[in-house]
């Protein structure tokens, strides 16, 4: 099992026709056969993409429009590679076609055009991955997005990420350990986003193949403690599963923008030590450093064990 | 990106939010001119830097008794000395560190005689992800003591996007500031105006502190504070064309032209890693191993050879900097890529310093090639662990 994308998944791209969406859709197409349908673009519709996947051309639809691929393909799932100034309208174009899952890769767009599509979000059934995060990918099954899909293995780990190198980390050292994931979720680094650590969270939770959860937050914000009050208030009704966090940022001056839109400690709020806290209080492991989560995990399934 | 309060309070002025008249100067020649034109005869005259607390803030070239850097003048021959005192000197508030501010203008503004000081910000509430309003009082002190003190004391009110400002919501800002008569009326226009003037030119935050009322029962917006949504730039050049350059540290001018995001810290190990929070992570475990970070630096996702290269030229001109770690998950960023860019950029400016290179992801294999190939003096990493324990040791062993 799995949570949000599998081998079932039927994904469109906007933005496929750009150097970043055919490179990372070509990378997709070669890990173990991800469904990816068609592309869209409102000028190009009509004619195909082509692209090399394992060494052979592989050729995409493109449509003019993400409804009219999603009535000829059947897709369930879009992802947007549609540069920062025309991402909002695009992701709001997959919201209105009532694409049911919605990945935006785009890092950079600005913040009003957020605060717009979260108000589209709210009204429609659609969920919104991102934007500015690295996507998904449930081992042997469906990538969709950017991460690296070597490193990944077959396995018992849930991965909710604010991050998305260090949500490779988390991977790379689940496989060293032998432990392997379930599915890893980038939700990324912008202040105004989709998809939450709690939405992420309850799914791993319901997921009878996910055994332990890694969940790693940076500074800013406060989406890390109000993860941390909602997992008590579970862990209260029963479910609960072993999880290790980690926060980076530690060492963050405030008032200083650390790349990530949302990583600033302001207002006093936001610091990693309240973060680190609040976790640990929800029963996280957290670890000290990004280079052992892999080790506090295989240590903390083998004290529950004993 | 900042502005200063006399640029902040023109862009207001175009939506037509109450502010005093003003003029900017560049020297104390001007000051007298700029005063004249003002209707006086109070007078006040402030230092314009980015940083706030400059009222209590001191000059570092004065006498410790001299007076701070927002100043009153009651005629004419004070707005000049002030002026002469002021510019060219270096003002130390709570904001901006020891090292202080040159104060290279000023804004020599019309007086107001204060009934009330009250604190109105917008800015993007990310817990509900719509613009907010917060509104307090308790004006004219630092928000943030109000917050921990009196809590109570301050409303966060979030904005539907598609409805604005309604008359309700205008509404309860007044009786939260306590707004009566004209200034409950001068309310009622203005934060609407506010509002427009923060999402049509894409503010970060817009902090009005203090917002007063005047003796007269009137409202008028004392200090202004903006900061834009440097993602949205790209929509507004008149914004743009407001940057000053000489507020900023120039590394970090320099990484803006390369698109790379790098903050200047204090510690002696340059980092170059790709991703915001790997690189955030990256400080955290050198300051585990008992050293210091001397910057935090994303090459972000498309890194070039040639962004690579300049990544590394800031860091080396650094001259804090005793070694450096290059730490590389790589997910659209290519290892072999960033390798070239190492090599490049080490052939054209020298390695002075130990460099620890962790790279994974992919192409791994032919970036790690690339540097052992090299026969560039540099110390390879097997993981983030390791890259952070060996960086450390170099630096300790050379100092």
């Amino acid at each position: 099992m799995s949570i949000i994308v599998n081998k079932d998944t039927k994904i469109i791209v906007q933005g496929l026709t750009g150097k970043t969406g055919t490179f990372h859709t070509e990378q997709a197409l070669a890990y173990y056969g991800t469904q990816m349908v068609a592309g869209v673009h409102p000028k190009k519709g009509g004619t195909n993409w082509t692209g090399t996947v394992a060494g052979e051309e592989k050729s995409l639809p493109i449509y003019a429009s993400v409804k009219e691929a999603k009535e000829a393909t059947g897709a369930n799932a879009s992802v947007v590679y549609v540069p920062p100034a025309g991402a909002g309208a695009a992701i709001i174009e997959a919201i209105e076609a009532e694409i049911p899952f919605i990945v935006c890769i785009t890092e950079g767009i600005p913040v009003a055009d957020m605060v717009k599509v979260k108000a589209r979000l709210e009204k429609s059934n659609s969920r919104l991955l991102g934007p500015n995060c690295p996507g998904v990918l449930t081992p042997e099954e469906c990538k969709i997005g950017i991460m690296p899909g070597s490193i990944f293995k077959k396995g018992s780990v849930g991965i909710v990420s604010r991050s998305g190198t260090l949500t490779y980390e988390a991977v790379f050292q689940t496989t060293q350990e032998g432990l392997g994931q379930t599915t890893a979720v980038g939700i990324g680094g912008d202040p105004v986003k989709g998809t939450e650590f709690i939405d992420v969270l309850d799914l791993f939770l319901d997921d009878p193949a996910t055994e332990s959860i890694i969940m790693i937050g940076e500074i800013g914000g406060s989406a890390e403690e109000e993860a941390a009050e909602w997992l008590k208030e579970q862990a209260a009704k029963g479910r609960k599963k072993p999880m290790v966090g980690f926060i980076a940022g530690r060492t963050a001056p405030p008032g200083r923008t650390m790349g990530h839109a949302g990583a600033v400690i302001s207002g006093g709020k936001g610091g990693a030590e309240d973060k680190i806290a609040a976790m640990e209080a929800a029963g996280i492991s957290v670890s000290p450093s990004p280079a052992k989560l892999g080790k506090t995990l295989v240590e903390l399934l083998a004290k529950e064990s004993a | 990106m900042n502005i200063h309060e006399y640029q902040a309070k023109a862009v207001l002025k175009e939506y037509g939010a109450p502010v005093a008249e003003g003029v900017a100067i560049f020297t104390a020649d001007e000051a007298e001119a700029a005063a004249k034109s003002l209707p006086g005869p109070l007078w006040v005259v402030k230092s314009q830097i980015h940083a706030g607390g400059r009222g209590k803030g001191k000059f570092k070239e004065l006498p410790a008794e001299s007076k701070g850097g927002v100043r009153l003048a009651f005629n004419l021959d004070e707005v000049t000395s002030h002026a002469k005192e002021m510019l060219g000197n270096t003002l130390v508030t709570a904001q901006t560190g020891d090292a202080g501010k040159v104060v290279n203008r000023l804004y020599i503004e019309d007086g107001a005689d204060i009934d009330r000081e009250l604190y109105l910000s917008l800015l993007v509430d990310r817990a509900c992800g719509q613009v907010a309003f917060v509104a307090s009082t308790e004006g004219g002190m630092d928000i943030e003591e109000v917050a921990h003190a009196t809590p109570e004391k301050i409303l966060t009110l979030p904005i539907d996007p598609i409805e604005g400002v309604t008359a309700d919501k205008a509404s309860t800002l007044c009786d939260t500031l306590k707004l009566e008569g004209e200034a409950r009326e001068d309310g009622m226009k203005l934060f609407p105006i506010l509002y427009k003037a923060f999402v049509e030119k894409d503010m970060a935050l817009l902090e009005i502190n203090p917002l007063i009322v005047m003796e007269n029962g009137r409202l008028r917006v004392l200090d202004a504070k903006v900061s834009f949504d440097g993602n949205a730039l790209f929509r507004h050049e008149d914004i743009v064309a407001l940057r000053d350059k000489t507020e900023e540290d120039e590394k970090e001018i320099e990484a803006s032209k390369h698109d790379l995001a790098y903050v200047a810290l204090d510690g002696n190990i340059g980092c170059m890693v790709n991703g915001a929070g790997l690189a955030m992570a990256t400080m955290d475990i050198i300051k585990l191993y008992g050293a210091e970070p001397a910057n935090f630096l994303d090459v972000g996702g498309g890194a070039t050879t040639e962004k690579v290269t300049a990544a590394f030229k800031i860091i080396t001109s650094d001259p804090n900097v005793k070694g450096i770690l290059v730490n590389i998950f790589g997910g659209i960023m290519r290892c072999d890529v960033i390798a070239e860019g190492v090599l490049a950029a080490v052939k054209e400016v020298g390695l002075q310093v130990p460099l620890v290179v962790r790279l994974e992801g992919t192409n791994v294999e032919l970036g790690k090639k690339i540097i052992n190939e090299s026969g560039l003096n540099v110390i390879p990493a097997d993981d983030l662990d390791d890259a952070a324990q060996k960086i450390v040791a170099a630096v300790k062993e050379a100092a």
